[in-house]
């Protein structure tokens, strides 16, 4: 069986990332995994731009930001194959993949989970109606338009303000299809304001808050959709149902980490994040196994999902050279107000990045991180909302490595 | 014009058995099916239960069709190549009134010849099934589990490869007999046959009344389902049902799949549409209450999907009984055999009726049967079923077996690919899917249908305006993003 010190389950942008930074590190016994035809990822769909701007301090297209490691990758030769998918990992890290060119079985030193997110679809969710062709997640719909040259539909409404959602709208319209309106059931939008103000504002594509789609009729294709408002119970209002004629219904309504192998590998999940519990290193329960961007925690930004993986690039660097990493038994808790942090378990002896979401959307407040009763890490917010990631640096001279981390939104 | 000797009209799972059962025979066979593939009316739209025939009145034609069809089915399964595992079902109770109940059906099941049945205690029930609930049970080795599409589509395929042929779109609309043949117009094209069977499920009544027979009173038992996560199927082992009530019904219930997934479901309520398919938000809700009651994991997490089907029975119009399943051929309607109100247990009986019809016929006419029918259908042979050695070896015979194309249930190109040149010529995307399970995991083809419709296209060579999801009007493109490459 082939030996390898690390295995990067998937050449998105987590993956790459964090080869990238292996390789830098002196890490050279790297195989990257990747199903697809070519590295990059989701992003080779995502056409649009606004990638970058914190990573690379410019706006690129997502193949431009896929391309930057790409073309690292290449040049240093780190070793990837790609029409390879991982059907296995086991807790001892052994790896298995089915390729066109045979079956294929690795033992690893260390895994890198990083294989992003899936949509959420109509049946998660439980849309009542019929079953009509036209009802694609703005992803597939993405895919198709974006890199398969095919039109999903002409005559549009989108369910979800999701970022892709969003993307979706604009890209449809610039295309000659007619997006009647996005309907979120939340009182607030769940992708970022940019896009509400780039995709929908500037194309007169209207947002209705608090309303989602409570019938999909049609027996071949898509007829109309029944929309109706919701309650703060989110439960539809009885007499505000309206008739949407439309042949297309696009779902823009969450995404969850895609941990499926994890499981496999005996990994344990935080049931906020959908994703693995990690440490500071962001190790999984699983001593070697790590992960990293959106099969860890759904982003906002690829550019924070790279730069987590080169986080994590760091602590395997660590745990090849030295064998382990020190324990991390502090738990890091959270208010009401948060939704998850990441990591969710700290030694207080190291220096590291705190990532969170909060809620609901909150005004003129202070999130405050207190270890012991003292405020060791704080930032103050004129408006924090659940679109938009938030990230705290946290140094370890203020940590001490006996209590547990609090997280709190004080408004 | 088409000529047959015998015209199958509609190919659910009853028409599918008796297509397959005269391809036993040197006859031409037709089959008209108004959808685009076999199944997907009703016969997809059901819990897959391999039932054991213990609430079937004495005598009737559902009690001793199920009981033949149940004790028949591990060599038909083999046969067939048909996913089926015969788990047995806790009727569990927690109450004297239920154990009445139970014991009630208890002796009709041996009055049907239901073997092995036996009351058992809440110990006994722990090591049948150790996430049963309830005080007793009554335990029915029997009882199994199916999948319903994959049976209907082997029988179809089964009858293809002994010469029957199916006729997709053609949706029968009048019959007319003419000397010694019957005249079937479809919307497509006028089809003519000696014999005519009536297998057309929920439209029966109206075909029964083309053939000269009366348009049977008959009416529609929705219920709605939730498709659970693989995930949740570790939680379930066997069918677990509650008692039945005084009436015979069952409340709603979760039932494992083969494939190991868990359904929950379903309710009943009168509908009066004859394809009222839709889930509604009131069932959904009731579903989740019930469904808790039956199942600790009725999570929303683990829903992937809904659906619905109709128990389209025949009734007595005076009384509003429910009247058993009617199989008749008599004279004064000649070479026509007429199948109406055939419901659950439909996917049980399909076989013993098909072999009853074709008594019919045998009864007026010599059947010869064929020297070269080949009772056996190999069906796909599934990557994810596969041991490490004949993955390996699978991929050095066919690299298509290597390429992974719906990830939550590992289906591979080479499945997808056999699947697209299916011996019925179906095309769907919907037809894809139930011979393969391609887009029936969790993600709900978010990663594979792309890669399906593309293979769709290539495979056949047709535009993409041309590939539908599952229905003549249901296509998935408009077109073309933009002209050029």
């Amino acid at each position: 069986m082939r030996q390898v010190d690390t295995v990067i389950i998937g050449g998105g942008p987590a993956g790459l990332s964090a080869a990238v930074r292996l390789w830098e590190k002196g890490i050279r016994d790297i195989l990257i995994l990747e199903r697809e035809h070519q590295l990059g990822g989701i992003l080779r769909q995502c056409i649009h731009d606004g990638f970058g701007l914190t990573r690379f301090g410019e706006t690129l297209s997502g193949p431009e930001y896929a391309q930057r490691f790409i073309s690292q990758v290449e040049a240093l030769g780190i070793p990837y194959v790609t029409d390879t998918t991982v059907i296995d990992i086991t807790e001892d890290k052994k790896v298995t993949a089915a390729s066109r060119d045979g079956m294929l079985e690795i033992q690893a030193k260390t895994v890198i989970l990083t294989m992003g997110c899936r949509e959420r679809t109509r049946g998660a969710i439980s849309i009542p109606g019929e079953r009509p062709a036209g009802v694609y997640t703005a992803g597939v719909a993405q895919s198709y338009i974006n890199l398969q040259n095919k039109m999903v539909g002409r005559e549009v409404v989108i369910l979800g303000s999701g970022d892709i959602g969003m993307i979706m709208a604009r890209r449809l319209t610039l295309e000659g299809a007619h997006v009647q309106a996005v309907f979120e059931v939340q009182p607030y939008a769940s992708g970022l304001p940019r896009n509400i103000l780039q995709c929908l504002d500037d194309y007169g594509i209207p947002l209705y808050l608090s309303h989602t789609v409570t019938e999909i009729r049609g027996k071949d294709r898509l007829e109309s959709v029944v929309v109706s408002q919701v309650d703060d119970r989110l439960q539809p209002i009885k007499g505000t149902e309206k008739e949407y004629f439309c042949d297309t219904l696009i779902l823009s309504v969450g995404l969850i980490p895609e941990n499926e192998l994890s499981l496999a590998a005996g990994v344990v999940l935080d049931e906020r994040t959908k994703g693995a519990a990690v440490d500071e290193h962001h190790q999984t329960s699983v001593p070697g196994i790590f992960a990293a961007g959106n099969v860890l925690q759904v982003h906002d930004l690829v550019d924070f999902v790279s730069m987590e993986a080169e986080e994590l690039a760091d602590s395997v660097a660590a745990f090849l050279k030295e064998g382990q990493l020190n324990g991390c038994g502090l738990e890091v808790k959270t208010d009401g107000n948060v939704t998850h942090t990441i990591p969710q378990r700290i030694s207080g002896t190291k220096d590291f990045k705190l990532s969170m979401r909060v809620k609901r959307p909150v005004k003129d407040c202070r999130i405050q991180l207190i270890q012991g009763g003292r405020v060791v890490g704080e930032k103050k917010m004129k408006r924090a909302i659940p679109a938009e990631m938030i990230q705290i640096p946290v140094k370890a001279a203020k940590l001490n490595e006996k209590d547990d981390l609090e997280v709190k939104v004080i408004c | 014009m088409r000529e047959y000797d015998v015209l199958v009209i509609g190919a659910g799972v009853v028409g599918c058995a008796v297509a397959r059962e005269l391809s036993r025979y040197c006859l031409r066979i037709g089959v008209a099916e108004k959808e685009l593939d076999v199944a997907c009316g009703n016969s997809s739209r059901n819990t897959g239960m391999l039932h054991a025939g213990f609430t079937y009145k004495p005598g009737s034609l559902k009690a001793e069709c199920a009981v033949e069809g149940n004790q028949e089915f591990d060599r038909v399964a083999e046969e067939l190549n048909v996913p089926f595992k015969r788990t047995g079902k806790l009727v569990v109770g927690f109450t004297e009134h239920d154990r009445e109940n139970i014991l009630k059906f208890k002796a009709i099941g041996e009055q049907n010849g239901v073997k092995g049945m036996r009351m058992v205690t809440k110990e006994e029930m722990k090591e049948i099934d150790e996430h049963a609930g309830g005080e007793f049970a009554m335990y029915v080795p029997s009882s199994g589990i199916l999948d319903p599409m994959q049976y209907t589509i082997a029988l179809a395929e089964n009858a293809a490869m002994n010469g029957a042929e199916f006729l997709f779109g053609r949706r029968v609309t009048g019959i007319r007999r003419e000397g010694q043949r019957y005249l079937a117009e479809t919307d497509k094209e006028v089809i003519a046959s000696r014999w005519v069977i009536n297998c057309a499920g929920m439209y029966a009544p109206e075909i029964s009344e083309m053939l000269g027979y009366p348009n049977y009173p008959t009416k529609g038992f929705k219920g709605e389902y939730f498709v659970l996560d693989k995930k949740a199927g570790k939680f379930l082992g066997i069918p677990v049902y509650p008692a039945p009530n005084d009436k015979g019904g069952f409340m709603t219930h979760a039932t494992p799949t083969v494939d190991g997934n868990v359904l929950v479901g379903p309710d009943s309520y009168v509908t009066e549409g004859r394809e009222d398919y839709a889930v509604t938000k009131e069932h959904m809700d009731g579903l989740i209450e019930d469904g808790k009651k039956m199942f600790d994991h009725m999570d929303r997490s683990y829903f992937i999907r809904n659906f619905a089907g109709i128990r389209w029975k025949r009734y007595d119009p005076e009384t509003g009984e429910i009247l058993d399943f009617l199989l008749e051929a008599d004279d004064a309607h000649p070479c026509t055999v007429n199948l109406v109100g055939i419901e659950s247990p439909g996917i049980t009986c399909a076989l013993p009726l098909a072999r009853r019809a074709v008594k019919k016929l045998a009864e007026k006419e010599d059947l010869k049967p064929r020297e070269d029918f080949d009772p056996r259908r190999p069906g796909i042979r599934r990557f994810s079923e596969m041991t490490p050695q004949e993955r390996a070896e699978a991929v050095k015979e066919d690299p298509d077996y290597g390429e992974i194309v719906c990830r939550c249930e590992n289906v591979t190109r080479a499945e997808i690919r056999r699947a697209i040149r299916n011996p019925l010529g179906v095309c769907t995307v919907t037809g894809i899917k139930n011979r393969t399970r391609a887009t029936m995991g969790r993600c709900q083809g978010g990663y594979c249908e792309t890669r399906i419709t593309g293979m769709i296209e290539a495979e056949l060579g047709i535009a993409p305006e041309e590939v539908r999801y599952s229905k003549e009007g249901g296509y998935m493109f408009t077109g073309k993003v933009r002209d050029g490459e």
